[in-house]
Order: structure tokens, then sequence, then C-alpha cells
């Protein structure tokens, strides 16, 4: 059992509104530690934004329902049952009633109010109140048009949760993955993107060819993947917005395993021929192509440190599958991983502290994390098959997938996403509209 | 006890039906597990005489591409048999189990399938009649989560092309 702890730490609180900087007297201010593990998620009360009008007041509690759901998923949070709430959220408006929200044994408070502006956009505004210090602990106001209500609740999940746990946060950001249906034998692999939180899910390509491994680019309007497209699997780029979709090179075998690099000039990805599979750059503005490895071994998977000066790939050069490092021109190759069984699929985190990856021992697979020389390993989940880590921005969240054991006829096979904290703890099914594979986590949206 | 002789009596009653039902000649030769009664009615030189007579696919070791003693007995038949029939080009498939990472899988996939290709050569298929491709752990033969699935899985299959 691992432990977190809601921890009030003395020292002077500043509270943050409109931009406005106000002084309040020293006193205990509300910090999650999320580097420890957890027992007790931090009890905050969202009631539903305030909105006068009809338009309004639905925008007010859908924006409360969604920053709820942000926060609750992410494990370190527990949203109070609305029907507990003694203050009216009409007279929340007037003041906050502290002694009503204590007797709760609410330790935050979300307070919000939606305004439509002439324009025909919506002002949304919220304040982070700490009940027990009977301080405001963050605010501000995002005008935007009213479909952009969705996005705003995002935001102001990340603001909340960076001022409690100080770190950045992740609700607003995308997930794209391979959708899957269909028999076993036979399955349908579409790509898909969704929201973080399985909202505003849409399909990205129609399941005619076999696509795999879709990765975000840096600005996250692009994605890097393969496709089986008239029978040659080769990598694509596909951008978003256009949909205009791009093989990406003249290789000539199969080309797999991509990768953007961190400043998203050059895509990483393996070439297999004649057999053999090599990990090769190629520069997406001069197209000049570059091989990395030179090895009669598998080299694939490759991963760029957030630095991009190093790269992190998999190899059986050593017999088996293991985790290798080199540097971002091949040179100086260091195998990393030197525990019992077989690691694959490693990705560095965007903090640059650790590695996630798959492990495979005893005939059960695990998703671990290590340290870029190897060091610290731990491993966060197990499962029949747990497979592709790839972390939320904040490097503290990771998603993979998870396959379960089938009968002769297919039957018991699923195939769903996963996401898990840093410590190990909150693993959570991500709901999709059907099976689903391979998920890769966007930055945060610029 | 009554129950399992009833179903066995009917079991028997639906091979006999499928015996003496000309409609059925043939009609099964996915899998390379063709009854000798179906086979013996296919058209030689055909896909089906290809897949049913001599074997269309190869088996592996876990994590491995080098060829099996049974799978070279193997191909030495499809090597026969694709020099009597040259009009026909080749694509050699490589698989894996569902026991590996999806990345890892396409290319020792591709590894399997180039052995079988390297095989060819090596027994005089030109290189220009055979191409390869890896399907990873993506397209399995047999779905169940198990070791007799799994050695199934871990296969090359030669796809017949014009």
């Amino acid at each position: 059992m691992t432990t977190m702890k809601t921890i009030r730490l003395l020292f002077a609180a500043l509270a943050l509104f409109a931009g406005a900087l106000v002084a309040v007297p020293a006193r205990a201010e509300l910090v999650i530690d999320i580097t420890r593990g957890h027992m007790r998620p931090l009890p905050i009360a969202l009631p539903e934004f305030f909105g006068s009008a009809g338009q309004e007041a639905q925008a007010g509690r859908d924006i409360a329902r969604v920053i709820a759901s942000d926060l609750e998923r992410s494990g370190l949070f527990k949203p109070i049952d609305s029907r507990a709430f003694i203050q009216s959220v009409g007279s929340l408006q007037a003041s906050v009633r502290f002694p009503d929200w204590k007797q709760i044994n609410a330790e935050a408070l979300v307070q919000g109010r939606v305004e439509a502006q002439p324009d025909g956009r919506i002002r949304v505004e919220f304040r982070l109140w700490d009940v027990f210090a009977e301080s405001q602990m963050a605010g501000s106001a995002f005008t935007v048009a009213p479909n952009g209500w969705r996005r705003v609740a995002h935001l102001i999940a990340d603001a909340i949760y960076k001022r409690i746990t100080g770190e950045d946060g992740y609700f607003d950001t995308s997930i794209v993955y391979v959708a899957e249906d269909g028999p076993k034998s036979n399955r349908r692999k579409r790509l898909a993107i969704m929201d973080q939180d399985g909202e505003t899910h849409r399909f990205l390509t129609d399941g005619a060819d076999m696509v795999l491994t879709p990765r975000f680019s840096p600005t996250q309007r692009e994605i890097t993947y393969m496709s089986y497209f008239r029978g040659n699997p080769r990598v694509y780029i596909l951008n978003i917005d256009t949909a205009r979709r791009e093989v990406l090179g003249d290789f000539p075998g199969m080309t797999f395993a991509p990768r953007f690099s961190p400043d998203g000039n050059t895509v990483i990805m393996s070439m297999a021929q004649d057999g053999n599979t090599e990990i090769y750059t190629m520069n997406l503005m001069t197209r000049h192509k570059a091989r990395l490895t030179n090895h009669p071994a598998i080299d694939t998977s490759p991963s760029y440190a957030p630095d991009g000066n190093k790269i992190v790939f998999n190899s059986d050069r050593g017999g088996a599958q293991q985790i290798y490092v080199m540097n971002s021109d091949g040179g100086d190759v260091q195998r990393i991983s030197f525990g019992d069984g077989r690691y694959a699929t490693p990705v560095w985190s965007p903090r640059g502290d650790l590695i996630a990856f798959t492990k495979m021992k005893g005939g059960e697979f695990f998703i671990g994390v290590m340290r870029p020389d190897g060091s610290g390993e731990r491993l966060l989940a197990s499962g029949f098959l747990v497979e592709g880590p790839t972390w939320a921005p904040n490097g503290r969240v990771l998603s993979f997938w998870k396959e379960t054991r089938s009968d002769e006829r297919g039957k018991g096979f699923s195939s769903r996403l996963y996401t898990i904290d840093l410590t190990g703890v909150n693993e959570r099914m991500l709901m999709t509209p059907v099976d689903g594979s391979d998920p890769a986590w966007s930055p945060l949206i610029p | 006890m009554k129950l399992r002789i009833l179903s066995l009596v009917a079991a028997v009653a639906l091979v006999s039906a499928c015996e003496s039902a000309p409609e059925q000649k043939g009609a099964t030769t996915t899998g390379g597990q063709t009854a000798p009664q179906a086979a013996r009615q296919v058209v030689a030189g055909s896909v089906e005489d290809f897949v049913a007579n001599v074997g269309d696919r190869v088996f592996f070791d876990y994590d491995k591409f080098s060829l099996r003693t049974d799978a070279k007995g193997n191909l030495d038949k499809q090597v026969a048999w694709l020099k009597k029939y040259p009009s026909y080009k080749v694509t050699v498939e490589g698989h894996c189990d569902e026991r590996g990472t999806r990345e890892y899988n396409l290319a020792l996939g591709e590894k399997r399938a180039n052995a079988v290709k390297e095989y060819f050569s090596a027994n005089g298929l030109g290189k220009d009649r055979v191409a390869t491709v890896s399907y990873g752990k993506e397209r399995p033969a047999a779905v169940g989560s198990n070791e007799a699935a799994w050695s199934q899985n871990r296969r090359g299959v030669t796809v017949l092309g014009k």
C-alpha cells in the first residue's frame, strides 16, 4: 500500500485572481505531494458554475462536470457529491460561507460562473478556494465561443491540478490510438482521436487498410503511423486538420515504429530490408535519410530523449530483447536493461528523468519505468498482455493497452486502453467506443 | 452418458453426409489440413492443390526465425511444386504469436518471411518470383491464448499470385 498525503505546509500563501496579487497572512496551505503514492484523495467541492440564463446555466453544469471528472480520474481528488452541498450556487456568488463547506469536509472549493457576452461568446471565470484557510488559491477567466466550453473546463482542471500539486496538468490533451473491432483473426484497425477523457471521439481512417503505432508530432497537428495501404507496410504522416496523408520517404522495405524528434523536424523509425531491421531517421525538410544502427539483430522502437541528444531503442543483439541507449548520431550504444526477462517498447519521459517500457517475464507482461541509466526499475502494471506505454505530457501518468486471454474461438478476447499513475496506483480503463491499442498521448495543446 | 452416445451417432451421420454430398468437394482448402478425400478432387496446379497437397505454411519456434527440419521438408515440396507451375509468383507472409510486442514482432515476422525467401532462393526459385511481407502478431491463424494456437501462429505462409 502506497501512501499519499495531503499536507498543509506553513508558508505565506499568495492568492491570485485575474492577475492581481493579494497578500494574505501566513497560513497552512493546501498541497498534494504527488511524488508519493496516495491513499486519500483530496475532497473537493465542484458546484455547478453559475449561469443566469438557460444556456449559461447548462454550460455551467457541463463545465463543472468535466472538471470534476478530470480531477477524479487523476486519483488525487475526490469530488464531493453535490447532494451534500449546503450553500446554494446562487448564494455562493455573493460570498463563500466557509463553515458550510467545512461541515461537509470539502478541503478545496471551486466556484465559477458563465456569462454570455454581447459578441455571442461566453466568459467563464473560476476561483479555487482553500476552505480551511479561507483563502483563494487561484482564479482566472476565459472568453471563448460557446462550443469552447469543454476545452475551458480542461484548462481550469489543469490550473487546479497545477496549483495544488505543483505539477503541470495534462487534461487539455488528446489521445490518438488504434481502434479495433471484428474477430481476433481479422481485426479492423482504424486510427481514432479523442480528448484524454474519451470525449469528442472521432475516427481518422476508414479501416480499409490496417494501421498501427500512431504518434503525435510536437505541435500535435500531425500524426506519424504505419499503414498497410495497398499491401505495402510503410510509415505515413497524417495532418489532422487537412486529413492529408503522405508516405514518408521511398524506402525499399517495410518502415515502421515511427516517432517524431522533439523539435518535430525528424521522424525516427525502423526499416526492414532482406530480413534485417535497422533504425533510420528522415529529416522532414531536407528529406535526408540516415541509418543510425548497423547490426544483423533487430533494432526497433526508437524514442528520443526530450533534449534530442539521446535515443533509446529496443534490440535483440544480445540474444533477447533489451533496451539500449545511443547518441542521436547512432554512436556510443549502451545496454541499460539488465533485469530478468525481455524488455521492449522504451519511451523516454517528456521530463527526461525516466524511460517507460514493456517487460515480458514468466509468461506475464508488465509496464514499468527505469532511469535512463537503467537503474531504479519499477513495475507499475501487469497482465496477460500489457503493452506500449505512452506518457502524459507532465510525465506523471502513463497510458498503455491491455489484452485478455481468449479461448480457441476467440471468446474472452478484449483489448482496452488504460491509464496509471507513475506511483503505480490508480489504474483506470479509458472508455472507448470499440476496443483499442497503441495509445499515444499528445503534448499540451498550445 | 446417453447424451454422449446420441451426439456420437449424430457426428457419424454428419460425416457420412459429407462424404456423399458432391457439393462438398474441394470446398475446404484453408489452413492446409484438408481431408484427403477433398484433396483428390482439386485441380492440379491450382491454389487449392498447393494448399491442400503441398501445404502453404511452415512453423517457427518462439522468438526464432531459423527454419526447423520439418519446415525445410515442407519448403522442398513447395519449391518442387512452384518449379512445376512457373507462372505463379509468391508472397511469403511472416507471422508471430501474441506473446511479443507489436513493433518487435513486425521485425521478427520480416525475418521469418525472409528466411523462407532465402531458402527458396538457395533452391533455385528466383528472387523476382518471391516477395515478403510481415504482419507481426496482427493476423493470427488460431485465436486461442494457448501454446497450441501460438505454435500455429508463428508461421511463414506462401501465398500464390500471378
